[in-house]
């Protein structure tokens, strides 16, 4: 078709170029989550996400070592202390671990860039210091000069990207963080997994009797399966809390899990049900005729034929049971916060954590992670489930 | 017990009790209730199978009639009532007080916004979207990074938005990329975007265009592609440019399915809650119906006009149902 409508060449990179710029477009946002979790809580305050792939500079206040334990004598009542910058401050451990690269120093808070690295800093009185770029340091002066507190040294360092798997260590692992998302995560995974397979047997039976069964009334049943498709879930928050205390299960693990049933039911028929029809009458009506029952039929047949449109149903039903908030908020999370999930423990955080960026991102990428795996796996079924599911 | 425990429990409960009420439910009828056998065998079995029909629907339809239509008749009820003063019929009082609140009109007036403005954005971009990667080798890529915001909650595209609206004092290094671009383009102080009334609203909204964008475009390719190229050759062969091919050739063939993706996005709209609730819970005249429900019914503790704003929402929707009931019927003919 391309050779037909003799599309010019401009014309194509014009494409590919808006293209290109709609997927950055879309896919920036996550990606300033993705990084921002691997970052340290120094440097997201101290530059924007966009940063951490090009090398940091920034502005450092060292000191020298405590020449009362670590001079040496050099005779002529001079003493000196040398070592490494980097390795007093204590991040690192050796002058070889020393990423950054020194630009320019200073001795006073006035001058931060008065010298470049191999300068020596006269620091009056004889009393010297001379820094090179990886922040080892020789100061030399005499008794009185060599005593009291280390040196301070200023400098203006560039730092290579750097990324840490504390976050994830900090909020997944560390059992004594109560703010952690290890005991969501996993009451999150106690609401998803029920709440999905139940609604698709459930709804399978259903779906197979509004396809291949004929009795009065199915057309209207189809009807009142398709209104109950865009009802809006807000209006069964009240009836049903109230429904679930008289009946005694309250909050909790059993409430959620009907209630999500329920509510996952119309559009599981419906998309069952869409694709059922469409499977070959010959098969269903030559098994009849060997005399197989509708059960068997059924469980046999339409059953197995039925896997994509049951994995399509899955991945809809998970996604939305494990993206959910509000009935998780409205069922299953009472006042003891025992039972929260992800998501509202990421609101939670939105409030009591508002600027700490490095717990936020983490725990709201460790929330997303599982959907965007499921997604990328199984995009095909749900790609086919919403082209079946969309009311045509 | 433990949750994990419990889970898998129900899980075993739930399907063997599924399988079970199937399976016993059909024997029972077969072999005991219309056995076939005996001098009434021909009109037990078709008796049996006009009741098998409602044993395959019994739960599902138990379901639907408990979880869904049940509360739209409840919720219709308590709007009506006064649960403070014992549940009594206070007729329309819960919607006048509703009326006379500022909150409710703000919340009404956003909606709209909302409704006017994300669909509209969601679809042009989701239509933009499928017809250029239609055309390009790496199309589907291209298409699968656009789709997956799809996959990850609101909650979570909330916290990734703050990040991008975030602001910071202005002696320090702006982490937010909103603020970081406008102070770069001579903007003065940094700005906190979702305090701003009236724009704030259109930050929220970018959320859920920014998610509501890979469905329109995954439907609308799919619509597309299934245009007759006949249709397409001739118009070429008669000389139409591009533009004219897609706006003249193109878009009326795709006409319905852009109203299905329209109205589809329309009912994610009237039911957004997450995204206002976790980015400025309704502050700043960002306030939205399904929000609003959830103050009054959860915080403020009044069922009677939380469940008239609910009626509100289901007014609302129910054109939309309407229309859908009556298109699927059709299509049944």
């Amino acid at each position: 078709m391309a050779a037909i409508a003799g599309t010019k060449s401009s014309l194509t990179w014009a494409v590919h170029l808006s293209v290109a710029a709609l997927v950055l477009l879309w896919i920036f946002p996550t990606a300033g989550l993705l990084v921002s979790s691997f970052r340290t809580t120094d440097q997201i305050r101290s530059s924007g996400w966009w940063a951490a792939m090009f090398p940091a500079t920034a502005n450092e206040t060292l000191r020298a070592a405590d020449p009362d334990d670590f001079r040496v004598d050099l005779g002529d009542g001079r003493f000196a202390v040398s070592g490494n910058l980097y390795v007093e401050d204590g991040s690192v451990e050796t002058p070889d671990d020393v990423q950054a690269v020194i630009q320019v120093w200073g001795t006073s808070s006035r001058a931060i860039d008065a010298f470049v690295p191999g300068d020596t800093a006269d620091l009056g009185d004889g009393e010297t210091i001379t820094v090179q770029s990886n922040g080892d340091y020789v100061w030399e002066g005499d008794d009185d000069q060599m005593s009291g507190r280390g040196q301070r040294v200023f400098v203006t360092a560039e730092s290579p990207p750097e990324f840490t798997l504390n976050n994830y260590q900090n909020v997944l692992f560390d059992p004594a963080n109560r703010e952690g998302m290890a005991q969501a995560f996993f009451n999150t995974l106690t609401v998803t997994i029920p709440a999905t397979i139940i609604p698709i047997l459930v709804a399978a039976f259903a779906a197979y009797a509004l396809a291949w069964m004929d009795f009065p009334g199915r057309a209207l049943l189809i009807a009142f399966v398709v209104a109950l498709l865009v009802v809006p879930l807000q209006l069964a928050l009240i009836p049903l809390l109230q429904l679930h205390n008289d009946i005694g299960i309250g909050k909790g693990y059993l409430g959620v899990w009907l209630a999500h049933t329920g509510f996952g039911m119309p559009l599981a028929i419906y998309l069952l049900r869409n694709y059922m029809v469409g499977l070959p009458r010959d098969i269903i009506e030559n098994a009849k005729v060997d005399g197989a029952t509708d059960f068997q039929i059924f469980v046999k047949i339409i059953l197995p034929l039925s896997f994509p449109a049951l994995a399509s149903f899955a991945i809809f039903q998970f996604l939305w049971t494990w993206n959910d908030l509000l009935v998780a908020l409205v069922f299953l999370i009472d006042a003891t916060g025992q039972t929260t999930v992800m998501t509202r423990q990421i609101v939670e955080l939105l409030g009591t954590r508002g600027g700490d960026w490095e717990i936020l991102a983490t725990s709201a990428f460790v929330s997303i992670a599982v959907p965007l795996v499921v997604f990328f796996l199984m995009q095909r079924y749900l790609v086919r489930g919403l082209l079946a599911g969309s009311v045509k | 017990m433990n949750p994990a425990v419990q889970g898998l429990i129900t899980i075993i409960i739930g399907v063997g009790g599924c399988v079970g009420y199937f399976y016993f439910s059909n024997q029972i009828l077969d072999k005991f209730i219309f056995p076939a056998t005996g001098p009434q065998a021909g009109r037990n079995i078709s008796r049996a199978n006009a009741v098998r029909p409602w044993l395959f629907l019994f739960p599902a339809l138990f379901a639907l009639s408990l979880y869904l239509a049940y509360p739209v008749f409840e919720t219709l009820r308590l709007s009506l009532t006064d649960r403070n003063a014992g549940g009594a019929f206070v007729g329309l009082d819960n919607y006048t007080q509703m009326f006379g609140e500022d909150k409710f009109w703000e919340a009404v007036r956003n909606n709209l916004l909302w409704l006017l403005i994300v669909p509209a954005a969601s679809t042009a971009f989701g239509l933009l979207a499928a017809q250029l990667t239609d055309r390009i080798s790496w199309g589907n890529i291209a298409k699968s990074l656009i789709f997956m915001p799809m996959a990850i909650s609101f909650v979570g595209a909330a916290v990734i938005f703050k990040l991008i609206y975030d602001a910071r004092p202005e002696d320090m290094a702006q982490i937010g990329i909103m603020n970081a671009v406008y102070l770069q383009l001579g903007g003065e102080s940094p700005i906190t975007w979702l305090t701003v009334p009236f724009w704030n609203n259109i930050f929220l909204m970018v959320v859920l265009i920014w998610i509501q964008t890979g469905f329109a475009m995954v439907i609308l390719s799919a619509a597309l592609r299934g245009i007759p190229e006949e249709t397409i050759e001739a118009a070429i062969i008669d000389g139409a440019n591009p533009f004219q091919v897609f706006f003249k050739i193109k878009m009326p063939q795709i006409a319905g399915t852009i109203v299905v993706v329209w109205t589809t996005i329309t009912i994610v709209v009237l039911k957004v809650f997450d995204i206002v609730f976790a980015m400025t819970n309704g502050q700043w005249e960002t306030q939205v119906l399904a929000n609003y429900m959830y103050d009054k019914l959860f915080r403020a503790n009044d069922w009677g006009v939380g469940s008239a704003s609910a009626i509100i929402i289901m007014l609302m929707v129910t054109p939309i149902l309407v229309w859908n009931v009556y298109n699927a019927r059709k299509e049944m003919r």
